[in-house]
């Protein structure tokens, strides 16, 4: 029993990371219907800050968090105004593929500078034990410092100018125009600051585990799969999204071989969408 | 117009025959592919350093001699970026376009078993280094030559090991979910049951899993006290190091791969106490019939590379050093010859014993070669790897348990 418990609150710990990458691609998504496959490779941006500014410059490491999300912030906006800017407002197709190129060069980059080999920032925090099972600290650390983030994130969403703007104009782009919002601006503030939630959570995943260039695929899959979950345009929608995968995660581990896990994982996600077409903590868009 | 297409053509023809006659008389070319991007990587650059050092060695000394010919060595090789794919499409390059004479495996068995298609479907002898899954050798194969221990042999000496210490262990297998791996454990399954082990887990997990958390309270709610399992660097790395956060608490642990690699150093603390089968450690003081002693092997590659040797390397070098030798033995780079000069071998290398299985159901089998299993210890504050095991070639005591 003890060992379920340990399974399932593991699995909620982690799962809480996942939502804040989600977050970043829920707030582009809502904001600009501009589906971001640049995604990964900022989660990737994050993982490297985190290396490169612990064993190069010696920073301790969760000190590197603000450091990253302000380098991830203007790396979303410069990257707002190569690949995105000239796209909005045309069918998808276009920002998909336009993001998407972007993350080849990205991480081909990344690849000749770093080649493929697998990364690790050794992080070592007193873990919380429970019987026999031990919570890792450096799960806990993420899950707060993810909490933490994800408040301020929703402070700012509500309770500021910029990010009553921001909502203004993923509600109605024209609307928000017309009240003098500036939208452009607005817009690559939106790509910033999800880029810069990507790289947060990829700093916050590298303390955890290690990583590679080619590591953002598999969380930019989550994050989508936690995106449909929690809805679009959500942020506290994805990160209990994010909390519902590692829920089922940490729930199904226990009793079936492990690799089964992410077949029962997409499963119950197909019937989520199924019943929940639009997520299930969706708002709904006017 | 016709006369265009004609002048076209014909210098298309003239191209491709030239290319024909382009391999010098003198010079033998090599093939392979390496990993060098993918999961794979660390340990197939090393496989690789291993046969550049022989390349280079070879080419220093005049070449290989076979008969009155000597032979340059030209070694040709791309990267596969760890995918089946690419190593079928690689291997076929290397035999038809680059025109080699001779191939070595790729790093892998799941990368070997795709290769060794290639290479018999053109009768192209291939230098198994880096591919240890005994099953490619019994789909009926002629110029397969593997120089390293099979993979079910990989964890008989951990589990004799284990046996001396906990003959009752509640033992854990956790791996990879690749050809190598499985075939690893399927021999070690029944041998830890022989051994009157307990087998409270037997779980594979998906190669590229990051998150070991799950499966570590797994191995935990199971009570186990030993961990046999893991697959290449990258999984295997990350399982011991997740092991050590969430103290599982294990008395014993078996890593493939991974712990074998310089690189394993880096995890730390989480690294003392693993033990690892190892095809051949540094230390190892087997006696050469011919060629370079371990230790001159070793003192060689560090100035060469500024790196530690590790098994990778020593296995790609040595299956340089074993094809040469058929070479020479045979006096001729024709691939019969060469084959049964392989087939009829039986030598010792720093490496260990080399000699082939010839029968028709397991041509190419490597039936002579021996491994060790070695543990990461601190010596003098420094982590290192010891030989444990067998405790005639043991260069320390095994630590029990693991902390």
């Amino acid at each position: 029993m003890l060992g379920f418990a340990a399974s399932v609150i593991d699995g909620v710990l982690v799962g809480a990371v996942y939502g804040l990458a989600a977050m970043g691609i829920t707030l582009i998504w809502g904001v600009m219907d501009v589906v971001n496959l640049t995604h990964g490779a900022m989660i990737v941006a994050g993982m490297f800050g985190l290396y490169l500014l612990t064993t190069a410059l010696g920073i301790p490491v969760y000190a590197a968090l603000l450091p990253i999300f302000a380098i991830g912030f203007f790396a979303g906006v410069f990257l707002y105004w190569i690949a995105v800017h000239r796209v909005i407002g045309r069918p998808p197709l276009m920002s998909l593929l336009s993001t998407f190129s972007v993350n080849l060069v990205l991480i081909g980059l990344g690849t000749a500078l770093w080649g493929t080999r697998l990364f690790n920032v050794a992080v070592s925090l007193p873990g919380l034990s429970w019987g026999r099972y031990t919570f890792p600290g450096t799960h806990i650390l993420a899950a707060i410092l993810t909490a933490a983030l994800a408040a301020s994130l929703y402070f700012f969403l509500y309770s500021t100018r910029i990010g009553k703007a921001i909502r203004a104009v993923a509600n109605n782009r024209e609307a928000a125009e017309l009240v003098g919002i500036p939208t452009t601006r607005v817009l690559s503030l939106s790509f910033g600051l999800g880029a810069a939630l990507a790289s947060a959570s990829g700093m916050l995943i590298g303390t955890l585990f290690p990583f590679t260039v080619l590591s953002g695929d598999t969380y930019q899959l989550k994050s989508f799969i936690v995106t449909a979950l929690g809805g679009l345009g959500s942020p506290t929608g994805a990160l209990m999204g994010g909390i519902a995968l590692g829920l089922i995660e940490g729930t199904v581990t226990p009793f079936v071989p492990v690799s089964w896990t992410l077949v029962i994982e997409f499963v119950l996600f197909v019937l989520v969408l199924i019943a929940f077409p639009s997520g299930i903590f969706a708002r709904r868009r006017t | 117009m016709r006369i265009a297409t004609f002048i076209c053509s014909a210098a298309a023809a003239l191209v491709i025959a030239g290319a024909a006659f382009a391999a010098d008389g003198n010079t033998i070319t090599i093939g392979m592919t390496v990993s060098q991007t993918g999961p794979l990587n660390v340990d197939s650059v090393a496989q690789m350093r291993g046969v550049e050092m022989w390349r280079d060695e070879v080419n220093a000394a005049g070449g290989i001699k076979a008969g009155d010919k000597r032979y340059m060595v030209r070694l040709v090789s791309y990267d596969d970026q760890s995918q089946g794919g690419r190593v079928q499409q690689l291997y076929t390059r290397l035999i038809v376009e680059d025109k080699a004479n001779f191939l070595f495996g790729p790093y892998s068995s799941g990368l070997t078993g795709t290769a060794a298609v290639i290479s018999e479907q053109y009768g192209k002898i291939m230098m198994v280094v880096g591919g240890a899954e005994p099953k490619t050798y019994e789909l009926g194969n002629k110029y397969l030559f593997q120089v390293i221990t099979s993979a079910d042999h990989y964890l008989t000496g951990a589990i004799d090991a284990l046996h001396s210490k906990n003959p009752h262990a509640r033992v854990a297998f956790v791996y990879s979910d690749d050809p190598f791996s499985k075939a690893v454990v399927l021999a070690a399954r029944g041998e830890a049951k022989e051994s009157g082990f307990d087998i409270v887990l037997d779980e594979s997990y998906p190669p590229s899993t990051t998150d070991f958390s799950p499966i570590i309270n797994k191995i935990i709610s199971a009570k186990a006290d030993a961990l046999l399992g893991g697959g290449h660097y990258p999984d295997g790395a990350t399982l011991a190091r997740q092991l050590y956060d969430q103290k599982a608490d294990l008395k014993w642990a078996t890593i493939l791969v991974a712990p074998g690699d310089q690189e394993f150093a880096s995890l730390g603390q989480a690294a003392l106490g693993i033990t690892v089968p190892s095809q051949w450690e540094p230390q190892a003081v087997y006696k050469p019939d011919f060629g370079l002693t371990g230790a001159e092997f070793s003192k060689a590659f560090q100035a060469k590379f500024d790196l530690s040797a590790d098994y990778h390397s020593a296995s790609g070098y040595t299956g340089g050093a074993i094809l040469q030798h058929a070479i020479e033995k045979a006096g001729s780079i024709e691939p019969e010859k060469v084959a049964a000069a392989l087939n009829g071998m039986d030598v010792t290398t720093f490496f260990g014993r080399v000699k082939f299985a010839t029968d028709a159901k397991h041509h190419g089998l490597q039936i002579a070669h021996e491994m060790v299993l070695a543990q990461w210890q601190t010596k003098g504050g420094k982590l290192q790897r010891e030989i444990v095991w067998p405790l005639a070639a043991k260069t320390a005591d095994l630590l029990y348990p693991l902390h």
